[in-house]
C-alpha cells in the first residue's frame, strides 16, 4: 500500500515553521514574518477560491504531521464530536479574532505612547511568560516590537494548543479547529456558492 | 461484486487536505476548498485516508458493484 512519492519543495515547509519559533526566541521581530501565514492563505481563498495553503503549504500542519505521525507522538483516537461542531469551530474563530484585535489595540496603546512596551510573550491568553532577552531594540517605535510580542504570543499559543491536540487526538487536529483554515473555508463556501457540484466520476 | 470505498460526510469536512496527502490513488481531492471528495473509479478502500482525517468524517463502506458488463 505504500507508494513511493516524490517531495515537492513544499513539502519542507515544516522547517520554516520550526524555524520561526526559534527566531522569536532569539529576536521577537522576526514575529512580524507570521503575518505570510495570515496573508498568503487569505488571499489564495480569496482570489482562487481552494484551499491550497491547508491542502500543501501549511508548514505547521506539516509539523503536526511529522510529529504526530512519523514520531508517533499522537495517540490517534477520534477528535470529541463538539470540537469539530460548527458552533466550537466558529466559535473559536470569533474568539481567536478578539483575541487577535486586544492585540492592535495593544499594539496602538504603545504607538500612541500611551502605555510602555511591555516585553512578554502570553501563552494562552493568560500567562505572562518573560521574553525580554529577545528585544534589542527598533529603529522605529517601540509599537513595531508590541505587535511582535503579541503576534509571537498568538503564533506559540496556538502552536501550544496544536502540539496538545496533536497527542490526544490525531496529528493535525489543530487543523480542524484552526482560525485560518475556518475562516478560508467560509470564504471558499461563500465563493463558490453557485458552483454546482462536480459529478462523482 | 463487493467493493469497498470511501465514503465523506461532506458537511462535517474541514478541507484540511489531509486525505488528499496519504491517498496511494490519488482518487481523494479537496473540492472548491469546500471538503473532499472520492473518485469512486480510483478509489480502492484501503482507508488510509480513514486513519488520517483529523476530523473522522471518512468512513469505509461496502458497496455492491454490477459485475463486469464488457
Amino acid at each position: 500500500m505504500k507508494t513511493k512519492k516524490t517531495k515537492k519543495w513544499y513539502d519542507y515547509l515544516w522547517i520554516a515553521s520550526t524555524l520561526y519559533l526559534i527566531l522569536g526566541f532569539f529576536n521577537i521581530l522576526f514575529a512580524w514574518l507570521g503575518l505570510l501565514c495570515f496573508f498568503i492563505p487569505l488571499m489564495i481563498s480569496i482570489i482562487k477560491g481552494t484551499k491550497t495553503y491547508c491542502n500543501k503549504y501549511c508548514g505547521r500542519g506539516q509539523l503536526f504531521e511529522l510529529l504526530g505521525g512519523r514520531f508517533g507522538l499522537s495517540r490517534r483516537k477520534d477528535i470529541p464530536r463538539w470540537m469539530k461542531s460548527k458552533a466550537f469551530r466558529y466559535g473559536f474563530l470569533i474568539f481567536f479574532f478578539a483575541m487577535f484585535f486586544i492585540m492592535l489595540w495593544n499594539t496602538y496603546l504603545v504607538f500612541a505612547e500611551i502605555n510602555e512596551l511591555k516585553q512578554a510573550v502570553t501563552l494562552l491568553w493568560t500567562f505572562k511568560l518573560p521574553w525580554h532577552w529577545a528585544y534589542h531594540g527598533t529603529l522605529f517605535s517601540p509599537g513595531v516590537a508590541q505587535f511582535a510580542f503579541g503576534f509571537y504570543s498568538i503564533m506559540l499559543t496556538s502552536t501550544v494548543l496544536g502540539i496538545v491536540t496533536m497527542a490526544l487526538f490525531k496529528p493535525r487536529s489543530w487543523c480542524v479547529y484552526c482560525p485560518m483554515g475556518t475562516m478560508t473555508q467560509l470564504i471558499c463556501k461563500t465563493k463558490n456558492k453557485y458552483v454546482t457540484k462536480s459529478l462523482n466520476k | 461484486m463487493k467493493k469497498r470505498k470511501a465514503v465523506i460526510t461532506e458537511s462535517e469536512c474541514v478541507a484540511c487536505g489531509c486525505c488528499v496527502k496519504v491517498c496511494p490513488k490519488k482518487a481523494i481531492s479537496v473540492f472548491k476548498g469546500m471538503y473532499a471528495e472520492v473518485n469512486t473509479d480510483l478509489c480502492i478502500g484501503c482507508g488510509a485516508c480513514m486513519k488520517e482525517c483529523p476530523a473522522s468524517v471518512i468512513s469505509v463502506e461496502v458497496f455492491e458493484y454490477e459485475d463486469k458488463e464488457n
